[in-house]
C-alpha cells in the first residue's frame, strides 16, 4: 500500500480517537483512506473534514486536551498554518501526531518531494521555545509503525509529535505488515491514565485547566525550564537512529527519510569503488543523535549532509562536529531528487576530494 | 422597634446568594464590566442544572481569558478566535459532555469567523456565548469588527469610518442563516430583567444540548466602559441608545 494509506491503517489500529484532517497534495490519501475504512462503525474513532488546517489542529488541541489519541496530517503549506497550534499545544503540554508529508516550498511551491521544513519542524516553527519530537520514516512500513511509537512518546512528554515524511514516502507503494488492532481508551482509562485531562470535573478533584498563559514572570519562567528539562531528558533517553557500515568508514553519509534510501544505495556504489563509506540514519530528527555522529569521529575524515533542500540538517551535523572534520551539503531542490551516481560524485568532489 | 441587621441575615430570609462554583478568586474584570454578570450567570446556570461534572468550557483570548479562575469546572483556553474549533474537537470525542466557548466580538467575529461559521454550518452541539462589547476590551480599546459607525476606538480614533474600515459585522444574523444552528438570540445584562432573560436563554442553550439538533449561539450586547471611556452608568446608558438599535435584542432562530 501507499505510505500515506498506511498511516490511516495504522492510526485505527493503535487506537487512534480523532482525526482532523484538510486535504492536500502529497497526503490526501490519508483522509480519504480513514473515510474510506469508516473507523467510527468498528473501534469507534472520530474522523472530521476541517475547514482548514488552522481549525484541524485546534480541533486536535480540544481532543487532546480530553486526554483522547488525537491527529492530523498535512502537507508544508498546511503545517505552516498550523504553527501557531503547535506552540499552543507544547505550551499546554499537550500530547498528539501530526504528520507533514512534505513538498518543495517556499510558498505553494511544487507537490513533489522535498525536505525543505527541517528547521521548521526541529527549530521550533511558532513562536517561543518549544521543540516537538519529531520521528522520519524511511518506508512505508515506518510510515505504519511510527504512528505509534509517535503516540507513545507523545504521552510520555505530554508534547505533540511530528512524523515528517515527505512525497515520495507518502506515495510510495510497499509491502507492510500491519499491527493488529488495539482497543481505543475507555473515557475511565484515559480518567486513570491522564489525570490532568479535561474529562468533566467532580468534586473530588481540582479543577483541570489546559492553558498555556502565564502572566507571572517567575512562575513563567520556571515553566519555561520545565520544558527544556523535558527536552534534554528526549535528547537523553529517546535518540534514534541507524548505522549502515559505519563501523570502519572513512566517510559518512548522513541522510533521513526519502534521503536516506537514496545514499543506502549510493554507500553501496562507492564501496564497489573501494571507498569506504557508511550512512547514518537519523530517525529522530529532535532529538538529533548528536552523540552517535560524534562516536564516529575517531575514524570519519569527512561528512556529507544528504537532503532534499538547500541544507537544513547539515546545521545539526557541523553543530555536532564542532569543526573537527570536514562537513558539507548535498542535494537537488524544487521537487528535484538527486540519485545515488550524484551523491557519490558529491561526495568524492566536496568531502573526498576537496 | 429596632431592627438588628442579625435579625435580617437568617437562612429563611435568604432570597440571593453567591454560586457555589465561583471560586474565591477576586474577578480582573474592570468594575462595570459586562463580562463580570455573564461569568456569574454561567456559573449559576451549571449549578443549578448540576452539570458541573459534565461540563467541560472553553476560554477566548480577550479580557475573559481568565474565566478558567472563577467558574469551578474543568476548562480549555484557545488560541484567539479558535475556541469553536476546540469545542468542535471537545465535542466530537465527549459526546457525552456539555461544552460551551465564551468569546469576545474580535475573537469570535474578527480573527475566528472562520471557525464560528464552520462551528455552526456543522451544527456543533455546543453553545456559544459572544460577549459583543463593540470594542477590543483586552488590548487596550482598539476597532473592533463590530464596532459602530462613527464610533471611536484607539484604531480609528476618529469614529469608525465604512468607506475606510468598513461596515459594523451582525454575526449572529448571518449564524442565523445556517442550517446547523438550532437556537440564536441576541441579548444583554443591563437591567435585572435583561439578566433574568440572559439566564433563561444560557439553560437553554445548556439544555439543547441534550437533543443534538445544533448550535446554540448567545450574543450578549455589552459593554466595555474602560474602552469606551465611560462611567458604567454612562456606557448603559450609551449601550441603549447606539447599541441596540444596530444590535436588537431578542431571538433570532429558535427550532
Ligand atoms: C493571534 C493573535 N493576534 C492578536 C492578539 C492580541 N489580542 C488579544 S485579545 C485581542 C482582542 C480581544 O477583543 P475581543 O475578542 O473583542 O475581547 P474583549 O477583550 O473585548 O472581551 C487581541 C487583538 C493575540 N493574542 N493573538
Ligand atoms: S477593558 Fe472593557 S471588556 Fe475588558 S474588563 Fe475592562 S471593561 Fe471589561
Ligand atoms: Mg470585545
Amino acid at each position: 500500500m501507499k505510505g500515506n494509506e498506511a498511516i490511516a491503517e495504522a492510526a485505527i489500529r493503535c487506537g487512534v480517537d480523532g482525526y482532523f484532517g484538510y486535504p492536500i497534495t502529497p497526503q490526501s490519501e490519508v483522509m480519504e483512506t480513514l473515510m474510506l475504512l469508516k473507523p467510527w462503525e468498528t473501534t469507534g474513532m472520530v474522523v472530521l473534514q476541517a475547514e482548514s488546517e488552522i481549525a484541524s489542529i485546534n480541533m486536535v488541541y480540544g481532543g487532546a486536551g480530553c486526554g483522547k489519541k488525537v491527529m492530523t496530517s498535512s502537507s508544508s503549506p498546511g503545517v505552516s498554518l498550523m504553527q501557531e497550534g503547535l506552540t499552543y499545544l507544547a505550551g499546554a503540554e499537550l500530547p498528539c501526531v501530526v504528520v507533514n508529508v512534505v513538498r518543495g516550498g517556499p510558498g505553494l511551491g511544487t507537490i513533489q518531494p522535498a525536505q525543505s521544513d527541517y528547521f521548521q519542524s526541529v527549530k521550533g516553527g511558532g513562536h517561543g521555545d518549544y521543540k516537538l519530537i519529531v520521528l522520519a520514516p524511511a518506508s512505508v512500513q515506518e510510515m505504519a509503525d511510527f504512528v505509534e511509537l509517535a503516540f507513545d512518546l507523545a504521552f510520555k512528554y505530554r508534547n505533540p509529535a511530528l512524523i515528517l515524511s515527505d512525497g515520495m514516502i507518502g506515495q510510495m507503494m510497499e509491502k507492510v505488515e500491519l499491527k493488529p488492532y488495539k482497543n481505543r481508551w475507555t473515557n475511565e482509562e484515559i480518567d486513570q491514565l491522564h489525570p490532568w485531562a479535561t474529562t468533566g470535573k467532580p468534586a473530588e478533584r481540582e479543577r483541570n485547566i489546559i492553558t498555556s498563559v502565564e502572566l507571572d514572570p517567575n512562575a513563567f519562567e520556571r515553566f519555561n525550564h520545565k520544558l527544556q528539562d523535558k527536552y534534554r531528558k528526549m535528547q537523553e533517553e529517546e535518540v534514534r537512529c541507524e548505522q549502515f557500515n559505519c563501523e570502519d568508514a572513512d566517510y559518512l553519509l548522513v541522510a533521513y527519510g526519502s534521503s536516506a534510501r537514496i545514499c543506502q544505495k549510493a554507500m553501496e556504489l562507492a564501496r564497489a569503488k573501494g571507498l569506504k563509506v557508511g550512512l547514518l540514519r537519523p530517525i529522530t530528527l529532535f532529538p538529533y543523535p548528536t552523540r552517535e555522529i560524534q562516536a564516529l569521529l575517531g575514524h570519519v575524515k569527512g561528512i556529507l549532509s544528504v537532503e532534499l533542500s538547500e541544507g537544513q540538517m547539515v546545521e545539526d551535523v557541523r553543530l555536532a562536529v564542532d569543526g573537527k572534520v570536514k562537513v558539507e551539503h548535498f542535494g537537488r531542490v524544487g521537487g528535484v531528487v538527486h540519485s545515488p551516481e550524484e551523491v557519490v560524485e558529491a561526495l568524492e568532489r566536496k568531502i573526498i576530494g576537496g | 422597634m429596632e431592627v438588628s441587621i442579625k435579625d435580617i441575615i437568617k437562612p429563611e430570609n435568604l432570597v440571593y446568594q453567591k454560586s457555589s462554583l465561583l471560586t474565591e478568586k477576586p474577578m480582573h474584570y474592570c468594575p462595570g464590566c459586562t463580562h463580570g454578570v455573564v461569568n456569574r450567570l454561567i456559573a449559576e446556570v451549571i449549578e443549578e442544572l448540576g452539570l458541573q461534572q459534565e461540563t467541560i468550557g472553553v476560554t477566548p483570548v480577550g479580557c475573559s481569558v481568565l474565566l478558567y479562575n472563577y467558574i469551578d469546572i474543568d476548562w480549555q483556553e484557545a488560541a484567539h478566535g479558535r475556541a469553536p474549533a476546540l469545542g468542535t474537537g471537545i465535542k466530537r470525542l465527549r459526546p457525552d459532555k456539555y461544552v460551551f466557548t465564551y468569546q469576545g466580538d474580535g475573537d469570535l467575529a474578527a480573527i475566528g469567523t472562520a471557525e464560528t461559521i464552520h462551528a455552526c454550518n456543522r451544527g456543533e452541539n455546543i453553545l456559544m456565548v459572544f460577549i459583543n462589547n463593540g470594542i477590543y476590551g483586552m488590548t487596550g480599546g482598539q476597532m473592533a469588527p463590530t464596532t459602530l459607525e462613527g464610533m471611536a476606538a484607539s484604531t480609528c480614533p476618529f469614529g469608525r469610518d465604512p468607506e475606510r474600515d468598513g461596515n459594523p459585522l451582525r454575526m449572529t444574523e448571518i449564524v442565523a442563516t445556517l442550517p446547523g444552528t438550532r437556537y440564536v438570540t441576541r441579548q444583554a445584562a443591563h437591567t435585572a430583567g435583561a439578566v433574568r432573560k440572559l439566564k433563561k436563554a444560557l439553560i437553554k442553550g445548556f439544555n439543547n444540548q441534550k437533543e443534538n439538533k445544533g448550535t446554540s449561539f448567545i450574543e450578549v450586547v455589552s459593554t466595555c466602559n474602560s474602552g469606551w471611556k465611560m462611567t458604567p452608568v454612562q456606557a448603559n446608558e450609551w449601550m441603549v441608545e447606539n447599541m441596540f438599535p444596530f444590535y436588537p435584542l431578542g431571538d433570532i432562530k429558535d427550532k
